[in-house]
């Protein structure tokens, strides 16, 4: 059974200046210790997603479809559930430990925040397993006293998975947990997370814009453009071998050292995303697309078949219907 | 969760801390012995705040006399058998009034009244305004719009005019001045509280602790009440300096206790007496001065106190 199932998951800010699709209908399911990697640009609903599931937008956010975790459809649960569901059904290590930490609290409180405002364990209790948390994450248990001010942005970081794990939730949703860290700390965290998801068989929702980062980590990769998939597949076969457009242009984006190739040929991608409330007609994509055709502007692509277990949302892929029977 | 235990057993019986062993709660002691006097550091580094400070020591140790002091010599209704309207002399400090009581006596019997009543009043308007400042804050924008739309109502609202209709209504009586003067003046606090708050609410840890599965009362009481307390407690002191000038403003008006007599009350007695006209300058002089200076002290000391928490306006 999978941990988290979604399927046309809609999200929409209502604001003054009209409705902002972040999410426009978005499919895809986690099995128990798969990891799954969300990439895409800035403001192209990644992290949207990530606060959907746990329903943490503010009350005028429209969130439509379907979002079962563990079987439990989120979308419908009754406050004091939904409340209880948080954290011990699927936790957050946030972007930025460093805001995401109260500057004026322990960091031993903090972690034993999380147990304690479940009520699972007695103070002494939650005290004693905070410093089992951090010993996880590599840091030394004494270090529960000190303030968040205290720690270097990496522990920082560590501290926020030790907090992620405190109620030994199914499912962990990592939302860009490496940005701001130096690349070095950065291999660490993910060499922590990664253990750590090895470890307890912990089902991974991986968000980021980075993609090297996410081939490393994800068993399967789902690549979003514009409040949609568009590419999914196993890790490895979406960078190598990508087959919309779009993973294309992110995945030359990330030289290889020593290829000759990006030496003499840095690659880079043209244009800015589409602002959610001007979408583009047809494939949201096509107006920074270099294989455009004519069809793209008019024919809006699905996610058709693309080889063995992959998939993507562009109407060159082998799988896509001819392009008649589309446009009639 | 069952091997845990197991492994941070000894981690935790180990001695960390090897030279002074602390328990749990004398380390917070010591951490916040630590931050207060880092605190009075900061504060010792204020000239402004040092005088006021001294101001008001004076002040309050002249207040806490008269607690012990005013069954004895110092009761005004046992002291009337002085000369009236007598000057400065060594008998009489400060001279004696109409009916031959001590201003000294006097005055120091105000101080207790009028520190009372400044104190009471600004707790009361300190609770209220931090209450509804952190209600409209953090509550969606019905609530919001609602308590500032009230907020503004008394913002605007000639507070005087407000207080001697209120003080007229309800009587002359000691705890309905403290009232009238809390419920007038909490709309500044609840305005600075309620920015705070937006602010603070807005900070990931905020939305860490929603996604932990706290509840609302959790994330204000742990999150965001810690957050607004150097600002409540500068802005309080500085409100405890108008609460005590409107007392007297009140009083001067002849809407004090007339069996609680502050320093308003005082100068009211003797405006009414024409203490100027008969130049019985020494009456009015005392209350007057102490007035400005318990007001002079409690802002100074404001300020220093919103210099060292506010790091915006911090002197580099």
């Amino acid at each position: 059974m999978s941990v988290l199932n979604v399927e046309d998951l809609r999200v929409t800010y209502t604001t003054k200046g009209g409705d902002v699709p972040a999410v426009r209908g978005v499919s895809f399911s986690i099995d128990r210790g798969e990891v799954l990697g969300l990439a895409g640009e800035s403001g192209c609903g990644k992290s949207t997603i990530a606060g959907a599931i746990l329903r943490l937008h503010s009350p005028g956010t429209r969130i439509e479809g379907k979002l079962e975790l563990e079987g439990e459809d989120v979308l419908s649960l009754k406050p004091g559930r939904l409340r209880a569901v948080r954290w011990t059904g699927a936790s957050i290590v946030f972007q930025g430990a460093l805001h995401a930490l109260n500057p004026v609290q322990k960091i031993g409180d903090q972690i034993q925040e999380a147990i304690q405002v479940h009520g699972m364990a007695t103070e002494k209790e939650a005290a004693v397993r905070a410093g089992a948390l951090l010993e996880q994450v590599g840091l030394p248990p004494r270090r529960k006293n000190d303030y968040p001010h205290e720690l270097s942005g990496g522990q920082k970081q560590r501290v926020m998975i030790a907090m992620a794990l405190a109620c030994s939730p199914t499912l962990v949703i990592a939302d860009e947990p490496t940005t701001a860290l130096d690349v070095m700390v950065q291999a660490q965290v993910l060499q922590l997370l990664r253990s750590l998801q090895h470890d307890l068989g912990l089902a991974m929702l991986f968000i980021t814009h980075d993609l090297s980062v996410l081939v490393d980590v994800s068993d399967r990769l789902a690549i979003m453009y514009a409040g949609k998939i568009v590419e999914e597949g196993k890790a490895n076969e979406v960078f190598h071998a990508p087959q919309h457009p779009y993973t294309a242009a992110l995945a030359a984006a990330f030289p290889e050292i020593g290829d000759t190739r990006f030496r003499h040929k840095p690659a880079g991608l043209g244009g800015d995303p589409p602002d959610p409330q001007l979408i583009p007609s047809g494939c949201p994509f096509h107006p920074r697309c270099a294989r455009a055709i004519d069809a793209c502007r008019t024919v809006v692509p699905e996610l058709w078949d693309a080889g063995a277990d992959r998939r993507a949302a562009c109407v060159h892929v082998a799988g896509a219907p001819s392009l008649d029977s589309v446009m009639s | 969760m069952k091997t845990e235990p197991a492994i941070t057993a000894p981690e935790i019986q180990a001695p960390v801390l090897p030279p002074n062993k602390l328990t749990p709660r004398q380390l917070r002691w010591a951490r916040r012995r630590r931050t207060l006097g880092r605190f009075w550091q900061q504060f010792r580094q204020s000239k402004m705040g040092m005088i006021g400070l001294a101001i008001l020591i004076f002040y309050a140790g002249v207040a806490i006399f008269s607690i012990f002091a005013s069954k004895g010599a110092l009761d005004p209704t046992i002291t009337t058998n002085g000369p009236r309207l007598a000057g400065p002399s060594l008998h009489y400090p400060l001279g004696t009034q109409i009916d031959g009581i001590s201003v000294l006596s006097l005055t120091i019997e105000g101080a207790r009244i009028s520190l009372f009543v400044g104190l009471s009043a600004a707790l009361i308007s300190m609770l209220l305004g931090t209450l509804i400042g952190m209600w409209a804050g953090y509550k969606s924008s019905v609530h919001d719009a609602i308590l500032m739309r009230i907020t503004d109502v008394f913002l605007v609202l000639p507070w005087l005019a407000l207080a001697i209709v209120l003080a007229a209504m309800f009587g002359q009586n000691f705890w309905i001045i403290i009232i009238i003067i809390g419920l007038t003046s909490w709309a500044g606090t609840a305005r600075l509280v309620r920015a705070q708050v937006l602010s603070v609410k807005e900070r990931t840890y905020i939305e860490r602790s929603r996604a932990l599965g706290a509840s609302d009362a959790h994330v204000v009481i742990k999150h965001i009440t810690p957050n607004l307390m150097p600002i409540i407690f500068a802005n309080t002191i500085l409100t405890i300096a108008i609460a005590i000038l409107s007392e007297s403003q009140l009083s001067f008006l002849g809407l004090g206790d007339p069996n609680a007599k502050s320093w308003g009350t005082l100068i009211e007695e003797a405006f009414n007496h024409g203490a100027l006209t008969l130049h019985a300058w020494w009456w009015l002089m005392a209350p007057s001065i102490s007035i400005v200076l318990v007001v002079l002290g409690f802002t100074m000391v404001g300020f220093a106190m919103d210099e060292i928490v506010n790091p915006r306006i911090r002197e580099r």
